[in-house]
């Protein structure tokens, strides 16, 4: 509760610190926000509130997403260096849009009534549809803008729609009142129920890039800044499944004989579309883009198999991936640099040839965030993947565990590029000048990739 | 706690070797791959022939204790541990007469090799057998993909996405395995031991056989999963070459035999006749193939490919002598493997071929190292009083007594054998010199303190083959009681 107030406020204080003739004030002063944000949220720890006409819960479960929001957004925060030195950028802007959205993020993490769902949705994308666009000159990033605007606008009526039957079956937004009417439905709740749970999901699975509502995401992912692009993959995919984790699990936990099957076909159709067609890109941000679609794959065999181990594991695996794409997207913004071709950064596969040679620490970093997404042992996202498999087989899914596990050895192989790449191939890649900062950010995220890796259990004491 | 010390110990030696610069990185290597073989020598000496863990230790790790931390060594790991501890030094002492490029990651590369094989051998925990069982494949293929040959990429990244395509069916089978444990109430357990007592239904057995199956026939290989094999063995820098073929395959066995005999037991008697005739199909197709070769790396790749066949074949009868064969002669064939592909290389860079109709007539210029080409190759033609001998005799007769067409089919390996290595002997060795083989130099002296332990150890296996085989013994009839 208080990170959220605590973050509207601060964003606005970032906007009239925008004023300032010194723009490297900004930096530290949104860092020091989140950290700020960070540890207002602990305060509450092991209390379970209610908010805002009890419009908002706040619980572990909720401070444990919150705090992979936060770090991602500290991290992304963190690489934007470059924000000052180019003239036309505004940081002053984006850091405050930065903290909007993350108050976006947080609502629709601990959302106790669907009115609060909305808003925060709505907070969250619109502050996406403007960032994805603030690459003005890039003719890429307007495209990018309007497709997510126009095709996201769409979802959100879908959204909005469904909670409007909801509300004509339930009469209420709660999600309690919604559990409770299905309960004394005696298993014959209205039809109404069932139509508006389903365009709910679609409006969220549309956030999540699940296919069959994934076409936007390789555009958007390419055409936005890259930093943004890595914010966009692990915030709005943290916030999209707490909240789908939240709907499922407290509303419509009584009527999960309705909804598996369809998320369980959407969980293959996810998987299959995602995987298939990463392996045939030749730019590593779009092949990052469908790569982030394959992982929602993932995390949706979570919420399929919803049970015992869903919670923990759908929190594990959303720390790992973040983990790994937001390092990746780090020094895919370092190496893109080096090589323009047309005045852009080139982002193909083939500008990170060489690039052990003389920058063997990026290597490394991007060699274990690589590792880490393909699901290696020894790295996190194969804790992740194994905690999302058990769940599956908890609920007797081997089939989706069968597909899951085919589709992670295509995985390997449009990841292993990357690392061919790097270590095996020659290229002429010069030293790469990395600020202490940026490089701290980095190893840090690659420390806790591997120690996650090799002691998961240290953060399953914690949940 | 012994074995913790094994398993960290090469680790640490590792990063310790990361962070030297220059050459020094392999004495530095050498050195801690000695104390390892001075640590698994004292369990090999102070172990009791029982058919117990030994010297374990146990920490919780996952999922409220129910996934453990877990390792220990009992005969069967007794046995590759030393093979692993004795070969690692061996291996890094003759990868001296090169120089690598970036030394300290390629030495410390093989010792993390060393520490994720003695861990998938001593481990007592179902995942952490499956960590180590991945964790060994990344050492190895950097090493490969990085001081390879000409093709090496394409060919080495064939091999990583084979191997762990492979070994995810076998995580699938053990999560099933693992939710099967502690039913209907009670917590779950990974630990091996708690899924030998699982009752499983017919169709289940099938189901996780074909699991494991595809796993380990990828890592051994069996036919008709080997096409990765020979040309990632010839493309590879010969260390990682030997750690391939010397240590790397016996995971594939080692894990039929901790695993899938007492887990499935029925799902190999039902499909151990396929499994059969696969592995011995391997067997006479590799030896065929093996005497049409020209290269003397792909020649003992072959080879290799098809001595293997016969390991899984004496394993896949569930008969103590088929899996104490293959028990004493994944020891022998490492030896002797790793022996050849020293001479391979002596040879080849001294005569810059691997091609065997350009030599001829080095035994002229090297007594020293025609004697322990002669003895290597004694072994691996399974002369008695060699160490081939005493286990593919064992192999054989399991496998004869489980069907006897097959053992005879499989009999011809023997042979076969015999033809190849001969014709690769008389080859190199005898004829007329050629301009490249014109002044060879004899072995020098570093390169003899490779072949002498291996010359020490084929010897001792084939005479006293009992003081490795009642050290297994125990543990493999306590394996193979709960096929009964």
């Amino acid at each position: 509760m208080l990170p959220i107030i605590l973050l509207s406020v601060f964003g606005i204080v970032l906007l009239f610190l925008g004023f300032l003739k010194t723009r490297a004030v900004l930096l530290p002063a949104a860092l020091l926000f989140i950290l700020i944000a960070l540890g207002a949220g602990f305060l509450e720890w092991n209390k379970s509130y209610l908010y805002f006409g009890d419009m908002l819960l706040i619980n572990n479960l909720a401070i444990l997403f919150s705090t992979i929001v936060l770090i991602s957004a500290f991290m992304v925060v963190a690489l934007s260096g470059d924000f000052l030195e180019d003239e036309m950028a505004q940081p002053a802007e984006y850091y405050a849009i930065l903290l909007f959205s993350i108050v976006g993020a947080m609502m629709m993490i601990g959302y106790e009534n669907l009115i609060m769902l909305f808003v925060g949705v709505e907070i969250l994308s619109v502050s996406m549809y403007i960032l994805t666009g603030s690459d003005k000159r890039n003719l890429r990033s307007n495209e990018a803008a309007l497709k997510y605007f126009l095709m996201g606008s769409f979802a959100t009526g879908f959204m909005l729609f469904g909670m409007a039957l909801l509300y004509g079956a339930v009469g209420s937004f709660t999600l309690t009142d919604i559990k409770s009417y299905i309960l004394l439905s005696h298993g014959r709740p209205s039809l109404l129920l069932y139509m508006g749970e389903l365009l709910v999901l679609i409006g969220m699975l549309f956030k999540v890039s699940a296919a069959p509502f994934h076409f936007w995401t390789p555009d958007v992912y390419e055409g936005a800044p890259t930093l943004f692009t890595a914010f966009m993959s692990t915030v709005v995919k943290t916030a999209g499944f707490a909240a789908l984790l939240q709907l499922l699990s407290v509303s419509f936990s009584a009527i999960y004989g309705f909804w598996w099957v369809i998320l369980a076909a959407i969980t293959a159709l996810t998987l299959l579309a995602g995987n298939l067609t990463a392996v045939y890109q030749n730019s590593f941000k779009r092949m990052m883009a469908y790569s982030s679609i394959s992982h929602a794959g993932y995390l949706l065999i979570g919420l399929a198999a919803l049970g015992q181990q869903s919670r923990s594991a759908l929190v594990f695996y959303s720390l790992a991936y973040s983990l790994a794409t937001i390092s990746a997207f780090g020094i895919l913004l370092l190496v893109a640099k080096q090589h323009t071709t047309d005045g852009r950064p080139d982002e193909s596969y083939s500008a990170f040839n060489g690039l052990s040679r003389n920058n063997p620490l990026l290597a490394f970093v991007l060699a274990v965030s690589m590792l880490s997404l393909a699901g290696i042992p020894l790295t996190a996202g194969f804790w992740g993947k194994f905690m999302l498999f058990s769940a599956a087989v908890d609920r007797g899914m081997v089939w989706i565990l069968i597909l899951a596990v085919l589709m992670s050895a295509v995985g390997i192989y449009y990841y292993f590029r990357v690392v061919i790449a790097m270590y095996f191939r020659e290229g002429q890649a010069g030293r790469i000048r990395v600020a202490p900062f940026y490089q701290f950010i980095l190893i840090a995220a690659t420390a806790l990739t591997i120690i996650l890796g090799i002691v998961p259990g240290l953060f399953q004491n914690i949940m | 706690m012994l074995t913790l010390i094994i398993l960290l110990f090469p680790v640490l030696a590792a990063l310790l070797v990361l962070a030297v610069r220059g050459q020094q990185a392999k004495q530095i290597a050498f050195i801690a791959a000695l104390i390892e073989l001075g640590l698994a020598g004292y369990a090999f000496f102070s172990f009791v022939p029982d058919a117990n863990s030994q010297f374990g230790f146990d920490y919780p790790w996952l999922a409220q204790g129910t996934i453990r931390f877990t390792a220990g060594i009992d005969g069967v790991s007794l046995l590759l541990v030393v093979l692993t501890a004795l070969l690692t030094p061996l291996i890094i002492l003759s990868a001296f007469r090169h120089t690598y490029d970036r030394p300290s990651v390629f030495y410390a590369l093989i010792l993390f090799m060393e520490a994720a094989l003695l861990g998938v051998f001593t481990a007592r925990d179902a995942f952490l057998f499956y960590l180590y069982f991945e964790a060994a494949l990344l050492p190895v293929y950097f090493l490969a993909a990085l001081w390879g040959g000409e093709n090496r990429i394409p060919v080495t990244f064939k091999f990583f996405v084979y191997t762990i395509f492979g070994s995810l069916f076998m995580l699938v089978a053990l999560v099933y395995l693992y939710f099967k444990t502690g039913t209907p109430a009670g917590l779950h357990s990974s630990a091996i031991t708690a899924l030998y007592n699982l009752n499983l239904s017919p169709t289940e057995q099938s189901w996780i056989f074909w699991a494991f199956f595809i796993a380990f026939a990828i890592k051994m290989p069996v036919f008709p999963f080997h096409t990765w094999q020979p040309d990632t063995y010839v493309e590879s820098p010969t260390p990682a070459t030997m750690l391939l073929a010397g240590i790397m395959l016996k995971m594939g066995v080692y894990g039929v035999i901790r695993l899938m005999l007492p887990i499935v037991p029925e799902g190999v008697q039902t499909w151990g006749m396929t499994a059969l005739v696969l592995s011995v199909i391997g067997i006479v197709y590799g030896a065929i193939i093996a005497i049409r070769q020209r290269d003397m790396k792909r020649l003992i790749a072959y080879s290799s490919f098809s001595h293997v066949g016969l390991m899984a074949a004496g394993v896949f009868t569930l008969s103590l002598n088929g899996v104490q064969g293959a028990l004493v002669q994944m020891l022998a064939h490492g030896i002797n493997v790793v022996g050849m592909f020293f001479v391979a290389d002596i040879i080849a860079s001294r005569t810059s071929t691997r091609l065997i109709d350009q030599m001829g007539g080095i035994t002229r210029y090297t007594p020293k190292l025609t004697v322990y080409f002669m003895i290597l190759l004694l072994g691996s033609v399974a002369l008695p009083l060699t160490n081939g001998f005493v286990g593919e005799f064992l192999l054989l007769s399991g496998v004869f007594e489980y069907n006897n067409i097959l053992g005879a089919v499989a009999g011809l390996t023997i042979i076969f054998g015999a033809v190849y290595m001969l014709r690769l002997f008389q080859k190199t060795m005898f004829g007329k010199t050629t301009p490249l083989t014109e002044g060879f130099n004899d072995v020098s002296g570093s390169e003899s303190w490779v072949f002498i332990p291996l010359c020490i150890m084929v010897f001792w296996i084939g005479m006293v083959p009992n003081s490795f085989l009642k050290l297994t013994e125990p543990a493999v009839a306590n394996l193979l009681q709960f096929v009964k």
